[in-house]
Order: C-alpha cells, then sequence, then structure tokens
C-alpha cells in the first residue's frame, strides 16, 4: 500500500483485492507433491541424526552397562596384572602422564612456533611456505600406525637408538598431534587484526616484542584449545605405541625415563583376554578413557567459545 | 631504550633513528629458531618416507614387486612365505566400503539437518556433541564392534543373506564401527561448509518458491560440494588408516574375498600384529612391514592430494 497505486475507486479496490487474492493462492502455496516431499526428506534427515546419536549413545551406554561393576577407585588405584580381580589402570595412566609430560614440553614451542612462523614471517606465496603447508596437511592424513613405525624406525633404532622408553613414545605422539597444533595456533593468530600488529610497530616494538607481547597473548585462547584436543588425541592414540614395544603385558610403574606403558595399551592387553571378568574390565577402562578425553574436549570447545574474540 | 635515544637526538637525527639502533641478533636468532620449527614438518615427512622406503628397497630385493602387487596368497611369516598383498589390500578396502556407506548418509544427512533444518537452539547444542564425540578414542569404537554391532548383526541377520550371519570377527561390523566412528567427521566438515554458503543464495530460492528440501539439495549442496568432497576424501583417508578398530573386530585371516560377513586381515592390522616391538631388525619381515607401510602410505597421500586439487578446482568464492 505504500505505492502510489492507492484504489481510487469501489471498483479498482475490488480489482485489486481480487488479483491480491488470486496472487497469494497461487504464490504462497506449493506444490502439494513437494510439500509431501519435503516432509519425507525432512523426517529422513532427522532419522540420519538420531542414528549418529543414537549409535554413539549406545557406545557409551554398552560399555556403562558391562563395565559398571568394575567403576570404581580400584580401577585407577591398582596396576595391571594378569588377574582380571587385582588388575587396574595405574601404572597405565602413570605412564600416559609421562609421556604426555613430555609431549607438552616438546609439542607447545614447536606447535606454536612453526604457526608464528608461517603466520608473522612467512611470505604467502614464498615456495617454502607453500611447501610446508602441503606438508602439514599431507601429516595429517598419515595413519596413525604410520608414525608408530617412524618411531621404531627413527627414534627407537637407529639413528636416535633411544629404545622402547617414554621419551621415544612422546617424541612419536609429539610429531603425530603436531599439525594439530600448528593449525588451530595459525588459525588463533590470523583472528588478531592487522591494526593491532601496526600499532605496536608504530611505538617503535621490533618484529618478536609485537609477537611476544601483542599478538601471542590476544591468541592464547585459540592456541590452549587447540593444545587440548591435540593432547586429547595423543592420549587415545594407541596404534602408534603398538610397534614401539607396548603390546605387552607391564605391570610395573614407569618412570619419566623408564621403559613405558600406556592406558589405551593397558585396555587393549584387556580386550584381547578371552575371560569375562577382563571383558568387564575392559569395558570399564574405556569408559574411564571416554570420560578422560570428552571431559578435556569439552574443556576446549568450551574454551574456545567463551574466549572467542571478535575485534 | 629507544624513546631515551629519540629525546636526547632530536627531530635532525629522527631519520637515522628510524632504522634499527642495533643490529638485533635476537630477532635474527628467533627467526632462525621459528624456521626450525616450522622447517620440522617437511624433516618428518622427509623421515617418514625414507624410513618406509629403504627398507621396502631391500624387500623388493628379495621379493618381486610383481609377486608382492598382484600375488593372491599373503603369508609373510608362514613357511613358505608369500607375499601376495591384495589380500589385505582389499581387506582393507572392504572395510572402508562399509564404513562409508554408513558413514556417508549419516554424516551428510547429519549435516544438512544441522544446516538447513535446526533451530538455533538444537544447532547449538548437537554440534558441540559431535565435536566432543569425535573425541572418543579408536579403541572404543573397536570394542563396541566386538561386543555388540557384531552380535547384534547375528542377532537380526536374515538367514543365509550374503552367506550367512557375519562371524565374530567381521568386515560388516568393523565397518559399521568405522564408519560410526567417521560420522562426526563427515558431519562437521559438510555442516561448516555449508553453513559458510550465503544466505542470498537460499533466500532467492525461497523467494522462487522452493522447499527446504529443494534448497538444500539444489543450491545448498551443490554450492557446498567442495567442502563435503573433502570431508568424505578425509573420512575414507581416516578408515583406511584406522587400526584399532579393524585390529580388535575384523580379524587377522588374510582372506581373499568380497564377503562383508568373513574375517579378513586388513593393511593396518598387518603391521599392527607383526610390528612389535620384539621384532628382528634386517628381516624379511620387518622389510615386510615397512613395504606394507610404505604402501598404505601412498593410498593416503594420493587420497589427500586427491581432496586438495578437488577442493582447489570446485571451490566457489564468495563475497
Amino acid at each position: 500500500m505504500a505505492s502510489g497505486l492507492e484504489p481510487k475507486t469501489a471498483r479498482a479496490e475490488m480489482a485489486m483485492a481480487g488479483a491480491r487474492g488470486v496472487t497469494s493462492e497461487m504464490m504462497s502455496k506449493q506444490p502439494r507433491k513437494d510439500v509431501i516431499r519435503n516432509t519425507i526428506f525432512g523426517s529422513i534427515l532427522l532419522l540420519t541424526i538420531a542414528v549418529a546419536l543414537a549409535g554413539l549413545g549406545l557406545l557409551i551406554g554398552k560399555n556403562l552397562v558391562d563395565g559398571a561393576s568394575r567403576l570404581n577407585l580400584d580401577l585407577i588405584t591398582h596396576n595391571n596384572s594378569s588377574n582380571p580381580e587385582e588388575a587396574g589402570l595405574r601404572n597405565g595412566l602413570i605412564g600416559t602422564l609421562w609421556i604426555m609430560f613430555f609431549v607438552v614440553v616438546m609439542l607447545v614451542p614447536l606447535g606454536v612456533g612453526a604457526a608464528i612462523f608461517l603466520e608473522e614471517y612467512g611470505n604467502r606465496s614464498s615456495r617454502l611456505i607453500r611447501l610446508i603447508e602441503v606438508n602439514i596437511q599431507n601429516l595429517a592424513a598419515v595413519p596413525s600406525i604410520i608414525y608408530g613405525l617412524l618411531g621404531l624406525a627413527f627414534i627407537a633404532r637407529a639413528p636416535l637408538d633411544l629404545g622402547y622408553v617414554v621419551i621415544t613414545a612422546s617424541m612419536t605422539l609429539t610429531l603425530l598431534v603436531l599439525p594439530v597444533v600448528i593449525l588451530a595456533s595459525r588459525e588463533a593468530i590470523r583472528a588478531v587484526p592487522a591494526s593491532i600488529r601496526e600499532g605496536s610497530m608504530a611505538l617503535g616494538a621490533t618484529k618478536w616484542q609485537t609477537i611476544r607481547r601483542q599478538v601471542l597473548p590476544a591468541s592464547v585462547p585459540g592456541i590452549v584449545t587447540g593444545v587440548i584436543l591435540a593432547l586429547s588425541r595423543a592420549i587415545g592414540e594407541t596404534a602408534p605405541l603398538i610397534p614401539l614395544g607396548a603390546a605387552t603385558f607391564l605391570t610395573f610403574t614407569p618412570g619419566p625415563f623408564t621403559e613405558f606403558t600406556a592406558m589405551p595399551i593397558t585396555v587393549f592387553t584387556w580386550v584381547k583376554q578371552p575371560q569375562p571378568e577382563f571383558q568387564t574390565l575392559a569395558a570399564a577402562g574405556v569408559l574411564f578413557m571416554i570420560a578422560v578425553l570428552v571431559v578435556m574436549n569439552s574443556f576446549a570447545i568450551w574454551l574456545r567459545n567463551r574466549y572467542e574474540q571478535s575485534w | 631504550m629507544e624513546a631515551r635515544g629519540f629525546v636526547a637526538s632530536g627531530p635532525a637525527a629522527l631519520s637515522r633513528r628510524l632504522e634499527a639502533a642495533s643490529p638485533r641478533y635476537g630477532e635474527k636468532a628467533i627467526f632462525a629458531l621459528l624456521a626450525g620449527c616450522a622447517v620440522l614438518s617437511v624433516v618428518t615427512t622427509t623421515a617418514i618416507v625414507i624410513s618406509l622406503v629403504v627398507p621396502s628397497i631391500q624387500f623388493f630385493g628379495e621379493v618381486s614387486i610383481t609377486d608382492f602387487l598382484f600375488g593372491t596368497d599373503w603369508g609373510p611369516t608362514f613357511t613358505p612365505a608369500s607375499f601376495g598383498v591384495l589380500p589385505i589390500v582389499v581387506g582393507t578396502l572392504s572395510v572402508t566400503l562399509w564404513a562409508m556407506v554408513f558413514a556417508i548418509p549419516i554424516g551428510l544427512g547429519s549435516a544438512i539437518y544441522l544446516s538447513e533444518y535446526a533451530s538455533r537452539r538444537v544447532r547449538r547444542a548437537v554440534k558441540p556433541i559431535l565435536e566432543i564425540l569425535a573425541g572418543i578414542p579408536t579403541i572404543a569404537f573397536g570394542y563396541f564392534a566386538l561386543i555388540f554391532i557384531t552380535p547384534q548383526l547375528q542377532k537380526i541377520w536374515p538367514g543365509h543373506f550374503l552367506g550367512g550371519p557375519p562371524l565374530l570377527f567381521s568386515v560388516l561390523g568393523g565397518g559399521l564401527a568405522i564408519g560410526l566412528m567417521i560420522v562426526p567427521i563427515i558431519a562437521s566438515i559438510s555442516e561448516d561448509a555449508m553453513s559458510a554458503v550465503p544466505r542470498g543464495l537460499r533466500e532467492g530460492a525461497y523467494a522462487l518458491g522452493a522447499t527446504k528440501a529443494k534448497v538444500a539439495t539444489r543450491v545448498v549442496f551443490p554450492a557446498a560440494l567442495s567442502g563435503i568432497v573433502a570431508s568424505v576424501i578425509l573420512g575414507v583417508s581416516r578408515a583406511i588408516g584406522e587400526t584399532m578398530v579393524v585390529l580388535i573386530a575384523v580379524g587377522s585371516t588374510p582372506n581373499l574375498t568380497l564377503s562383508p560377513v568373513e574375517s579378513v586381515q586388513a593393511m593396518t592390522a598387518f603391521i599392527g600384529t607383526t610390528a612389535t616391538g620384539d621384532i628382528p631388525n634386517g628381516s624379511t619381515t620387518y622389510k615386510t612391514i615397512f613395504a606394507v607401510a610404505l604402501l598404505l602410505f601412498g593410498m593416503t597421500m594420493v587420497m589427500n592430494l586427491l581432496s586438495v586439487r578437488l577442493v582447489r578446482k570446485y571451490r566457489q568464492a564468495y563475497e
């Protein structure tokens, strides 16, 4: 009615009302076939997401039911043992903690350093940078067991020849999850607006001072999120540790420089046992691992959403 | 330091002061250090390639490459040993096939639902759940296949369909578990790609009278195709490289079969069962592991390069 076509006479008014009625009759109703198809399509989509969530719910529920009787403190206060009544995750957990300690020590400087180099020093068109980028992408797609073979051939045996110790596992897992941290840190660094850097440089700060005092503090939440996600991946990885000599039934408590065992390896040894007592234990162990990793991932995602900064 | 120098020297010396007051060796050292971190990725790749290729070359000195690639009998630890890799390659591919048969419809359906149909509240609740579930360890999926999926399949199996119910270790059970594992990856990446399609395209289609289903399938889906394809390829390469699920639930009998109800050995399962820490350096078995791993590495590398190329080729740049 905002246009200049106000009806002048009753006839014109009637004609316009009629036209409006016909238009809305013709245009607002979608063909019946389309409406039916739309409803069917929507229901199928709802079904797919229900299947996905149900599958994952069943996975957790089944382990919860099976493992309920072993879900108590004994699970993490007993060392692994060949007697299923006595066995627990304690030494596996301690081994995982030592491995992760060294992973963090190596992962954070290497990952953040690489990200800073690529974002702040790299010239996007330079061939070296492009090579590194494609490389990181490729590394992220390499199957984890191949990292295990790398660890076996390069780190545990010659040329590094460290043997089957905690640090060998840490180095292997660091290489495995490094792309996660690099990608997350790059995104966090890229999100810091150029004006912040320019302001800092204009005040006479050097490049490194700018990065150290302006860019890095602003990108900490993104980097921490990446590190936590990487660690949760490293904790859950079983396959790369198998070639590093971890697949055996270890019952001692690992220290920082001893041979290693790890939580997923302990659970794997239980999964392989035929006795029903071990199956119960395996369900409880799987559930404990899921709980640890879900808590870590939730925290990382909460952190990302909480500190997501828009400039 | 800079500020004091500036005040003392005055405007006459301004042009000189704009240059660094010292050679800044520290900055150069930091540059070198950071460059070193970035180059580590190239070193890693090189190390992977060397560690796989060197034993593989020695392996192909003992076993002919055609016997390896086209042989149909796999028994490298038996006497007499046979090195035809086809059974375990087919094993890997058929597990991957069943994983994708489950994961592509479920993952893409979930992605379309979240991106086009779900209300803001549902999306904000379900998306983080999918992301969190992406963190469930792979060993959990393997165990789930062994204690739940396969037994349930055996219960509901219709008679002699596909040659009878699946064995306890079966392609189908493991494949479905891997499929479930991959759903969050496909759903999450595809949903990102679909959400990135500009609103204007959707609104244009709605204005022409399209239903949600038509907008989703004929506008949003094609516009987000590069991201969707990338998510599927990433899923395939995850399925090919997955070790724990096939180790726990698919078995270690290298049958050359396409049947989903039988037990096979996947490439990763062979590596996982054979490559234990105590394997003697330089033995034929040791070299065999690396030859299989090289083939696996090649397969995932091809998938990844393919995905990079497809994304670049079909990427629609909006704005």
